[in-house]
């Protein structure tokens, strides 16, 4: 090596670190791939369009008795809310009742008279419930207490088979009551 | 000084910048006067003429005094600061712990005290054990450890987490009689450190001009909660926070790790974070279907909301608090914004009719608590206090007609700690009696 290119080397090794330090800072990449197997358990939600639904089905009359041994006890019979819940206090909330939304008070809310997506209804049972043994519900089970829930609230027919494909299609009657408060904030 | 607590003075009559004894926000600066804290021991020096209490020299002064723990606790005579519990016998529901802010002072939330909500408990998570994983719709899916991203370069700010649940008691039409830590408690700032989570997704192959995507966050407690988050939030300035204050995070606030979205609603901010996944669309989840939602009055319902908006309470005197004697003290409150830094904050002592700007206590910072100050002569008559913030994008605090107007308000007052609705942020009012109670009033 030429002392020319040497010292040349040696200004481009020298100016390197503080090029760098005063550009971008080093990436580290210490994270590790992982193909989709390897997250399938992890991969579980289910999004308001329905994407991510797993196979199985269920309906209202299969989906009846887990309700009782599984949810009844927090949630009160046919998910009509304990007397906690029903006088106000912090509860797990009422899932089925008979009142309309009135005023800015969203006590009244429930899943039939609210939420604007069913599949969500299929995700957050699967994720969260019951309270102490999340995630211990099979896809059927979940599907079953999903179609037991909104035919208790006049949803669906009572007889609908719920699954993957008749989920995303139930038209839950305040699709469009919502509005994002922000619009500017949206994804563009 | 011997007229401290007698009619003003021509001197500081003339400081007096707004009614009911509002006093200019540089009155007390540099002029040697004391201010009469409202926890003080009570009289100050003259007072009521009595002679100077005979000094002694206390027991601590005389004796070896305690070990030294590991790791330090308050004093045993401070332990009335401390959060109160929703759920104390932990029932089958939400356990909510508030901080109490009248027994603070300064920006920054002590880790101990800082407000929480865990839905089925706090998960006891082995760090070493802890997964992030960051997939969907990026070109390197990967998974990352905490030894991992200890090694990136972190980054520290410090930043208000505000449950969009907080000061919702102020929706009823009647103002409930609760103290500060039951209306405003689900709101505490801490300085928290991390990585910047557009280091991760480029990382991951994600373009940072990409502002389309929405990224769906979810926690390793029992219930995975999981919300939905604008990816542009991640090019902004959201974080993987691991340290709070300077130490791992609290269990309760999500250790290892959480996710960290500066100003934006408390829920969003994904604690026990294990799960990051690019989608083109929300997941509009239990809690972004049912439990952050505002019903408005005309019948549309908002929901998707992101920000806290700009919000100021006095916390110093507050509900529970009393005056004792006649004279000045220092009105102190706490003031912060989702969109950024605090800009101005005024005080009023006669119910919104006139106000006076307070001093806020530098370095004021982007989405962050903001202290002001502003010294206050009150002469025993009946006063109303009020704070009202303005943020540097222009924004500002509603009145309560103004509020009420846009917003509406419950039919019935319900018990202080329900949530009706969600993000409210109008101006609180406190009225002192004659007789010195603070108590919680609209005006």
């Amino acid at each position: 090596m030429s002392m020319r290119r040497a010292l040349a080397l040696f200004a481009i090794v020298m100016a390197g670190p503080a090029l760098a330090a005063n550009t971008s800072v080093e990436s580290p990449h210490l994270g590790k791939p992982v193909t989709p197997s390897d997250v399938a358990r992890w991969d579980i939600e289910v999004l308001a369009d329905g994407t991510g639904l797993p196979p199985g089905e269920g309906t209202a009359a299969q989906g009846a008795p887990i309700f009782v041994a599984k949810c009844a006890a927090c949630h009160g019979d046919g998910g009509r809310g304990t007397d906690l819940a029903r006088g106000g206090k912090p509860a797990p909330p009422i899932l089925v009742s008979d009142l309309k939304l009135k005023g800015i008070d969203a006590s009244h809310a429930t899943i039939a008279n609210y939420w604007p997506y069913a599949p969500p209804l299929f995700d957050y049972i699967r994720r969260a419930m019951p309270w102490n043994e999340s995630r211990s519900l099979s896809d059927h089970e979940v599907y079953a207490l999903t179609a037991y829930i909104l035919a208790e609230g006049k949803v669906i027919d009572a007889k609908l088979v719920i699954n993957a494909k008749t989920l995303p299609k139930v038209m839950m009657p305040n699709r469009n009551g919502f509005a994002p408060r922000f619009p500017e904030l949206m994804p563009r | 000084m011997k007229r401290r607590t007698d009619l003003p003075s021509q001197h500081e009559s003339e400081q007096q910048v707004a009614g009911n004894g509002l006093l200019h926000r540089r009155a007390l600066l540099g002029k040697g006067a004391a201010v009469a804290g409202v926890l003080g021991t009570g009289l100050g020096p003259n007072a009521t003429g009595a002679a100077a209490e005979q000094l002694v020299e206390p027991p601590w002064g005389r004796e070896i005094g305690e070990d030294t723990p590991p790791y330090q606790v308050p004093s045993k005579f401070t332990k009335n600061i401390a959060r109160t519990l929703s759920n104390p016998k932990f029932e089958p529901r939400s356990s909510i712990a508030r901080t109490p802010h009248h027994l603070l002072e300064g920006t920054t939330t002590p880790n101990g005290l800082h407000f929480t909500i865990n839905h089925t408990g706090i998960p006891d998570i082995d760090p070493k054990a802890h997964r992030l994983l960051i997939h969907g719709l990026v070109k390197h899916p990967q998974v990352f450890t905490l030894d991992a991203l200890l090694r990136y370069p972190l980054t520290s700010a410090p930043a208000f987490v505000e449950c969009g649940g907080n000061s919702v008691p102020l929706f009823s039409p009647t103002p409930i009689q609760a103290d500060l830590q039951a209306l405003h408690g689900l709101s505490s700032c801490a300085e928290w450190t991390g990585v910047k989570l557009s280091i991760l997704l480029e990382e991951c192959g994600v373009d940072p001009k990409d502002h389309s995507k929405w990224m769906i966050a979810e926690g390793a407690d029992a219930p995975h909660l999981m919300r939905s988050i604008p990816i542009a939030k991640a090019w902004d300035d959201a974080m993987i926070a691991l340290y709070q204050n300077g130490e791992p995070l609290m269990p309760g606030n999500g250790f290892p790790m959480r996710l960290l979205l500066p100003g934006w609603e408390g829920n969003l901010n994904i604690k026990f974070l294990r799960r990051l996944k690019l989608v083109t669309g929300p997941a509009m989840s239990f809690w972004e279907s049912q439990v952050y939602t505002e019903p408005m009055p005309k019948g549309k319902i908002y929901n998707l909301t992101f920000l806290n908006e700009v919000k100021s309470f006095i916390t110093s005197p507050s509900p529970g608090q009393a005056l004792k004697q006649r004279g000045i003290y220092e009105i102190s409150g706490i003031a912060y914004s989702g969109r950024g830094k605090i800009a101005k904050v005024l005080v009023s002592a006669d119910g919104g009719k006139s106000w006076a700007e307070a001093a806020l206590q530098a370095p004021i910072q982007t989405k962050a608590f903001t202290r002001f100050r502003l010294p206050w002569r009150w002469n025993g008559g009946p006063a109303i206090l009020q704070s009202r913030a303005w943020d540097a994008h222009g924004a500002f605090q509603p009145t309560r007609s103004e509020f009420v107007a846009a917003r509406g308000q419950l039919d019935s007052e319900p018990p202080v700690t329900a949530f009706r609705n969600h993000h409210c942020n109008v101006i609180t009012s406190w009225a002192v009696s004659s007789t010195g109670k603070v108590t919680h009033v609209y005006a």
